[in-house]
């Protein structure tokens, strides 16, 4: 068996410490709902059964890493399930240990994933995605039986099935929202705000005076709160989402001018030279050699413009707008105090935000295959 | 020579493309604003030469694009000539601003530093929440400002709290990524080093990996004070206008005074210029100081 840390060893400590007060639980008031919570305890069962018997047997005993994952599911279910047979009062004192226990053995059990070393290439990777998936399924978690179990206002914070519940039941109004803000003001915008960028950048590529003059200007504006033209925008442009297509293009411009004209410089002077001799033209050396050395900056400006959009169309609804729209609907629905509307809309926002940002990160692995962190990553 | 050719890269090619702004600026105050003039012409059942419009197009109440000198004349009305304490003073507005992105930038810093020192010290830290870290900034967190805001405003919290809140959550993510970045940035031969002079973890935290993780954290300020000024910005819009510059926004674009709203731009930006600035100097003056060649 492997050393554990004293860290671990504290972990696996408390789990063991809650066993002695877990029992009341299983107590017809707080199991309350289907009867099956019991069957989740079969796995821990078995796994404490394979503990006793290895001596006996001289057998190898089984990954601590079973164990703990046995643990939670036995008692994550039991202890979501048995929030609804609190009603209104305060748990008691034995369902917060066992809280705490699974926290700790989810955080146990992070530890063992992230600190040994897989010969198994499958298991490393399993190990690998499992630990970040762990952690935000553990926020979620606390996030819920905090909110239910201390009954905080739901205005204040609604815990996450709440959320969940009222995502599935208003899909119509949230894909509305979605068309409105997403599809139309971010997709045009980002598109024109990058292809502009990207232009400019290549036309001013011959005049190293305009350059020279761009470029801090350019870097200036990216530490600029650009989102401050949204109301400017709103009252030349109207409330429709042609106003938050111009503050997407304002906001995204600029970063893509700046990481498309360095990248264009980044050739060096060698591999100028090079194309030279070979007697290439200008637009041959353009498309042959600094576009593809400038995909990178250009992928990096991308994936900054990818968040940068999406907060630029979101804002510049806060300043008006038709009755759909993601920013309208975040603040009337906050205005209305559905904050459980509001969450939905932001998890929403979220997810459209990382698959954005996820899919550009896509195509640069494919465009831009021969560059260092690419290759380092592949090989992690 | 030296000075020569900072003005003949630097200031040359910026005041050129500067001017060049402010002329097409000035063109396109002429063409936003003559529409106005020609409608209050033919309502008055006047006739007007384009030349009699001319100069009217720069001195509108509220011209669809406020010409420059009625910008920077109102700046001018609102800071110098206005007592700092009157509502009416972009000073005010602009300390109101300030106040919340510091104490944001503040918290989200120290958070930030924390937070990096665990994950290079702790590999499941590393592995679990790393991911979560930079997934956050693809989320538009900024959407979440107004529900902060009203929310801690239900529950009595209100003023300066919330608004540093949302700056505290934007400037919290480039620190950390960008400590974690520089705790990381010793080579192994130096870390080998500190091994073989039989340095504690605290000792080769101390004297190898916080000095060498300077620059990145200067980097890594220098974008999280513009971000932590844009959330104290948008962290004002849904309170109802109080007081603050994202407030001096918001209640230009409701009763349309254009000259309200951009004279408000253009302080965020000296502000936000400023603040880079300052820390631009902490940087070179920090480096100085450690002895490295800047």
């Amino acid at each position: 068996m492997r050393r554990l840390t004293s860290l671990q060893t504290f972990l696996v400590l408390i789990t063991g410490l809650q066993f002695f007060t877990f029992y009341p639980l299983l107590a017809t008031p707080y199991l309350s709902g289907p009867r099956w919570g019991a069957f989740l305890m079969l796995p821990l069962i078995i796994y404490c059964l394979a503990f006793s018997l290895r001596r006996k047997r001289k057998k190898p005993i089984p990954a601590l890493e079973w164990a703990a994952l046995a643990y939670l599911i036995a008692f994550v279910p039991i202890t979501l399930s048995s929030l609804n047979g609190f009603g209104s009062e305060a748990p008691p004192t034995n369902y917060w240990t066992t809280v705490i226990a699974c926290i700790a053995t989810a955080w146990l059990l992070n530890e063992l994933l992230s600190s040994s070393n897989y010969r198994n290439a499958w298991v490393a990777r399993l190990a690998f995605y499992a630990a970040p998936l762990i952690f935000g399924l553990s926020v979620l978690y606390l996030w819920e039986v905090l909110t239910r179990g201390l009954h905080i206002p739901f205005v204040l914070l609604p815990p996450p099935s709440m959320i969940w519940t009222r995502l599935i039941h208003s899909l119509p109004t949230l894909w509305a929202d979605f068309q409105q803000t997403f599809l139309k003001a971010v997709i045009t915008g980002y598109a024109l705000g990058c292809g502009l960028g990207f232009l400019v950048a290549i036309a001013i590529d011959r005049s190293p005076f305009l350059q020279k003059g761009l470029l801090p200007l350019g870097n200036f504006v990216s530490a600029l709160p650009v989102i401050g033209v949204a109301p400017i925008m709103v009252m030349w442009f109207g409330f429709d989402w042609q106003s938050k297509v111009a503050v997407v293009v304002i906001m995204t411009f600029f970063p893509m001018l700046v990481n498309t004209v360095s990248g264009l410089a980044a050739t060096s002077s060698m591999e100028k030279d090079l194309m030279r001799t070979y007697a290439a033209t200008w637009f041959q050396t353009l498309v042959k050699l600094r576009l593809p050395a400038a995909w990178p900056f250009i992928f990096n400006a991308l994936k900054i413009n990818s968040t940068l959009a999406l907060i630029g169309a979101i804002v510049a609804e806060f300043f008006g707008t038709p009755i759909v729209g993601m920013g309208f609907r975040i603040s009337t629905e906050v205005g209305r105090m559905n904050v459980d509307m509001v969450w939905a809309e932001i998890a929403v926002a979220a997810v459209a935000g990382s698959a954005f940002y996820g899919i550009v990160a896509l195509i640069e692995r494919a465009v831009t295959f021969w560059h260092p962190s690419v290759r380092n990553a592949r090989t992690v | 020579m030296e000075k020569s050719n900072f003005f003949k890269d630097r200031v040359m090619p910026v005041g050129v493309i500067l001017l060049a702004l402010l002329v097409i600026w000035y063109v396109a105050v002429i063409f936003l604003n003559v529409p106005f003039e020609r409608d209050t012409a033919a309502r008055a059942g006047t006739a007007i030469t384009f030349s009699e419009i001319l100069p009217k197009t720069m001195f509108q109440q509220r011209p669809v694009l406020p010409a420059p000198h009625q910008v920077i004349a109102e700046i001018w009305n609102t800071t110098v000539l206005m007592p700092i304490t009157s509502k009416r003073s972009l000073v005010y507005h602009a300390w109101i601003t300030l106040s919340a992105t510091l104490l944001g930038f503040g918290i989200g810093t120290v958070l930030g530093i924390l937070l990096a020192v665990g994950i290079v010290h702790n590999r499941a830290m590393d592995r679990s929440l790393m991911p979560w870290v930079i997934a956050s900034q693809t989320i538009p967190i900024l959407a979440i400002a107004p529900m902060i805001i009203v929310v801690l405003n239900a529950v009595g919290i209100s003023g300066l709290l919330p608004k540093a809140l949302i700056s505290t959550y934007l400037s919290f993510f480039p620190i950390v990524v960008g400590m974690v970045k520089g705790l990381r940035s010793p080579e192994q031969i130096q870390l080998d080093l500190m091994h073989t002079y039989y340095a504690s973890p605290s000792q080769t935290f101390w004297k190898l990996r916080w000095p060498s993780s300077m620059p990145y954290l200067f980097t890594s300020l220098k974008v999280a004070i513009a971000i932590s000024l844009v959330g104290a910005i948008v962290g004002e819009l849904p309170t109802g206008a109080v007081s603050g510059l994202g407030a001096r926004l918001l209640a230009g674009s409701y009763y349309g005074q254009t000259v309200q709203i951009w004279s408000a731009l253009f302080m965020a930006a000296a502000l936000a210029a400023t603040l880079v600035i300052i820390v631009g100097f902490a940087h070179t003056a920090v480096l100085k100081r450690m002895g490295t060649r800047a």
